[in-house]
């Protein structure tokens, strides 16, 4: 968890002109993230690592790790603490309706124009073609991650425990937040040396 | 009172649900369809099935939606607090703990070996998304456009949000033929 505010060194952007980009980034991730908030991780991650630089790639895995062993909704979880992180309570508040809002008026808006939901095909077969789309985004994210996994801990080890969480979550159904609770703890026992050996 | 009941119906599944939204709708529809009996089950699916064609955060629609029919404006902001106040609480809490240890190297040696979990969690939502796809579209259209986005991602580099756009225009033109 090694989080700085990248933000804070050098030219740093105003309060108006920080929200006006939480704002921007996360209503694209609301407004174009199909298939509910787990599937707008990709969109997180254009919008938090590569199109603003937020965060790292390393920060930005902490963060969704650690969003992981939490209840609750993933997405407002993401957008609420990265808007606290850089913008603090009112930067918190502007990602998450920028995250929620638009989404919820849409929702409410269509549902009472057509009274009941009836069958909307167009609607059903425009988000049909976005699954397959959202695979994608996934997919490489994953080897994103598995890429950098090899680089740092070796791909002998990396591996390993890939292979190990597959066969623990996959295999045995243990619930992602026990495993990476796993991890949390295995770091900070005392028999552990950790860090820089590796 | 409305209010406090629709601020208890979404506060628990915004704390007992792991997994994110999707995973917390059966809790939703518990208290939403058995216990308050706002809805039929069968109204309760349609909801559902507009709220999986939109776009955004599903446990948020559900919420916003559900709080505004059943206590207009003031129902929807109640509903909504209720199912993301309490985890971003604890998330913020618990980021802010973290963040004051940043420098010891037991938590730098976190980041390394939970990057093998979160790549298995999202290979694994990658693989439920093409499955889906498969099972509705098909196997051949599924790859079409799995072929195309990831050609137009990665080789093209064109950004998410018009490749998305592409699959909708796609999939709405589909459905008019």
């Amino acid at each position: 968890m090694i989080h700085q505010k990248t933000r804070t060194a050098g030219a740093r952007p105003s309060r108006v002109k920080l929200n006006a980009e939480l704002f921007a980034a996360f209503f694209r991730v609301g407004i174009f993230g199909f298939g509910g908030g787990p599937s707008s991780i990709p969109l997180f991650h254009q919008e938090v690592v590569k199109k603003y630089k937020w965060m790292s790639d390393d920060e930005f895995g902490d963060t969704l790790a650690l969003a992981n062993t939490m209840p609750g909704p993933i997405a407002t979880k993401m957008a609420g603490y990265i808007g606290y992180r850089l913008g603090g309570i009112p930067g918190s508040m502007t990602a998450l309706v920028a995250t929620v809002l638009p989404t919820v008026f849409l929702m409410v808006l269509l549902l009472t124009i057509l009274q009941s939901n009836k069958d909307l095909p167009w609607v059903s077969s425009m988000s049909a073609a976005v699954v397959p789309v959202v695979g994608v985004m996934l997919a490489v994210l994953t080897w994103d991650f598995l890429k950098k996994s090899g680089q740092s801990l070796g791909w002998g080890k990396a591996v390993l425990l890939t292979a190990g969480a597959v066969l623990l979550m996959e295999g045995l159904g243990l619930h992602p937040a026990f495993l990476i609770l796993a991890v949390l703890i295995f770091v900070f026992l005392p028999f552990n040396k950790g860090g820089g050996d590796e | 009172m409305i209010f406090w009941q629709l601020f208890i119906a979404f506060l628990i599944p915004g704390v007992l649900g792991y997994g994110g939204g999707p995973a917390s709708i059966p809790l939703v529809e518990a208290e939403v369809v058995d216990r308050y009996g706002w809805m039929t089950t069968q109204e309760f699916g349609e909801v559902l099935a507009l709220g999986n064609a939109l776009p955004g955060p599903i446990a948020t629609k559900m919420a916003g939606y559900i709080g505004y029919t059943e206590g207009g404006f003031l129902g929807a902001a109640v509903a909504l607090l209720a199912a993301v106040g309490p985890s971003l609480v604890l998330m913020i809490g618990l980021m802010v703990t973290l963040l004051k240890y940043k420098d010891s190297p037991k938590v730098k040696n976190i980041t390394k070996l939970i990057r093998p979990v979160i790549a298995v969690l999202l290979g694994v939502m990658a693989l439920q998304f093409f499955v889906e796809s498969a099972d509705e579209a098909g196997i051949a259209e599924t790859l079409l456009l799995a072929g195309a986005s990831l050609y137009l991602l990665e080789v093209k580099k064109i950004h998410p949000a018009f490749v998305i756009l592409a699959a909708l225009a796609y999939g709405a033109a589909t459905a008019f033929i």
